[in-house]
């Protein structure tokens, strides 16, 4: 089966492009989960706040490889080219719906309706990736598959970026009023022009090369979820590609851009637009590895950088998060300033009680200066009877550490462009044409869904147990990293490593 | 050599499968609490993680198995 690179770039922008608006749509969800679930999933109901928690735990764990498994079967007996059509636009229909139901005040039964469509954005994210990267790779000739999948690649890290910017955008050009009465609607309505260009785009593409020589040969599989995990020959490689590849790579790419975010945001107290700006640096300056790395994979073999990636990550993960802690603990600054105010309100939910809210504004020698807002609660019959009810410490940095910041979590970055980077490509090889899309989707999306996705969760529980401390969460991503490193090591082989 | 490390460990990713399945079950256990607002305190977090993690485990199981049999093996 031959495969020429003419129009290859066609065949790359169209499926990237679509990839990066599923990434975006996914992502958007995430990114306004706090105003989505005070206009959807009130937590004083019981129902709702359940239904949120579905949402948020659902959509990754379980809908995402069912869907790889749903979209990748239809994908080796229908085609690629339809199949990741489809997903496209379940996706896109699913997040323009999501920006336009009313909220939960003037619609009961809008936050069922919300969990149904964050399913189906799950669903088609499951299908999607698979498609893409086969798509491309079945393009691509056998020493290039590499560098051309690594575009596809990138698309998680660019649909982060675009749905940071979007935010971002409208958060500037917005009053705050208006961005939370209907501007946080705006980013999920533009995913809909989005999803029309790059459909338009998809449609005067070809099927795979590989795919239509296989059908016109009658040689696709008729049922390829039972040859991809029913026969022994596959299911052992679909098992290697999940604990030697998929599952390190997933929660150092869960780790290193997410996690990353929510421990510099909620454990070291900094302010979410130095946060987000830096990291967007980052992602911007370290994207283009992904293309570097998936390059280099055709030169020296994918195996021995997406290890090299897995053992980085181990070693850094604990210095790099412990340098962020230290350097946000303001007991290691020097206080050149505070003011501190004072407040007393009624309490509205207990009318007995008064809060009582400290508002402490402190500049440091550094440059940094710190808001905190501690809130208590005072009983008005007994008023020594002062209880900390919630403290909210936001710290923007002086901008001497902008480098220092940006460079660190660019290396994070970097290892994910190392493990990410060339995957594309080594799942494609791994397995045959006729069931490649069913046998490469299923592993990706449980170690980046389910793996990936529990760093959260993990890290919480570890957080949470005697004698733990800040960087104690850490423990999951480095210990799955590390099995999946030493299998990786010693069970993959060269037949395996092209 | 290689050979044979690589099937001897299919006896700890057997194991490590298990033990991961029943630390996770007494994790669960342990932190489902109704007066808890975290999410590991919520009972349907930890029944989608287990019965996700359950088909991963036996998975784990299968790995290990096949790299006893020698599947995995240079020679095969």
């Amino acid at each position: 089966m031959s495969t020429s690179t003419k129009g290859i770039w066609k065949v790359i922008s169209a499926s990237s492009l679509g990839t990066l608006i599923e990434w975006y749509d996914f992502y958007i969800f995430g990114s306004l989960a706090t105003i989505i679930s005070e206009k959807f999933f009130p937590s004083t109901n019981p129902t709702t706040a359940f239904l949120a928690t579905l949402a948020t735990f659902a959509a990754g764990f379980i809908v995402r490889p069912f869907g790889a498994l749903f979209f990748g079967r239809l994908g080796d007996i229908v085609g690629r080219k339809h199949t990741f059509l489809l997903t496209l636009v379940i996706m896109g229909l699913s997040t323009f719906l999501i920006g336009c139901i009313p909220t939960y005040e003037s619609f009961a039964f809008a936050p069922f309706l919300i969990l149904i469509l964050r399913l189906l954005q799950g669903l088609a994210l499951g299908g999607e990736y698979g498609g893409a990267a086969t798509y491309v790779a079945e393009h691509a000739p056998a020493n290039k598959k590499g560098f051309y999948t690594s575009f596809i690649q990138t698309t998680a890290t660019l649909g982060l970026l675009l749905s940071l910017i979007v935010i971002i955008t409208l958060q500037k050009v917005m009053t705050k009023e208006d961005y939370y009465s209907w501007g946080w609607r705006l980013p999920f309505l533009l995913s809909i022009v989005l999803v029309i260009v790059s459909i338009i785009i998809r449609l005067k593409m070809q099927e795979s090369p590989m795919f239509k020589e296989l059908k016109s040969e009658g040689k696709t599989s008729s049922n390829p979820i039972k040859e991809s995990f029913g026969k022994k020959q596959n299911l052992k490689l679909v098992l290697l590609a999940l604990f030697g590849a998929t599952m390190g790579q997933g929660v150092v790419w869960y780790t290193s851009q997410f996690y990353a975010q929510t421990f510099l945001l909620k454990t070291c107290g900094i302010e979410s637009a130095q946060v987000n700006t830096w990291l967007g640096i980052s992602l911007v300056i370290a994207t283009p590895f992904f293309i570097f790395f998936g390059w280099l994979s055709d030169k020296i073999g994918r195996k021995s950088i997406m290890l090299t990636g897995l053992l980085l990550a181990v070693f850094c993960y604990r210095p790099v998060f412990n340098i962020f802690f230290q350097d946000a603990d303001i007991s290691n600054k020097i206080e050149l300033s505070s003011n501190i105010k004072i407040e007393k309100k009624l309490n509205k939910d207990l009318p007995a009680d008064s809060l009582i809210i400290k508002t402490t504004v402190a500049t440091y020698t550094d440059g940094s200066s710190i808001n905190l807002r501690e809130t208590y609660s005072q009983e008005t019959k007994k008023l020594d009877n002062i209880k900390l009810i919630e403290s909210k410490k936001t710290l923007t940095l002086s901008s001497s550490y902008q480098i220092k910041f940006i460079s660190l979590m660019f290396i994070l970055v970097l290892f994910v462009t190392m493990v990410y980077g060339p995957i594309a490509a080594f799942l494609v090889e791994l397995f045959p044409t006729k069931i490649r899309y069913t046998s490469m989707s299923l592993p990706y999306h449980i170690g980046n869904g389910v793996f990936g996705g529990l760093v959260p969760f993990i890290a919480t529980l570890i957080t949470l147990s005697p004698n733990s401390n800040y960087l104690s969460g850490l423990w999951y991503p480095i210990g799955v990293a590390s099995v999946c490193f030493i299998i990786g090591l010693l069970y993959l082989n060269k037949k395996q490593d092209a | 050599m290689l050979n044979t490390i690589k099937k001897y460990l299919g006896v700890v990713w057997i194991l490590s499968s298990i033990i991961s399945l029943i630390v996770l079950i007494i994790s669960a256990v342990q932190n489902i609490d109704v007066n808890g607002k975290l999410d590991i305190n919520k009972p349907m977090p930890w029944i989608i993680i287990i019965g996700i993690f359950m088909p991963i485990a036996i998975g784990l199981v299968l790995f290990g198995w096949y790299a006893l049999q020698e599947e995995y093996s240079t020679k095969k």
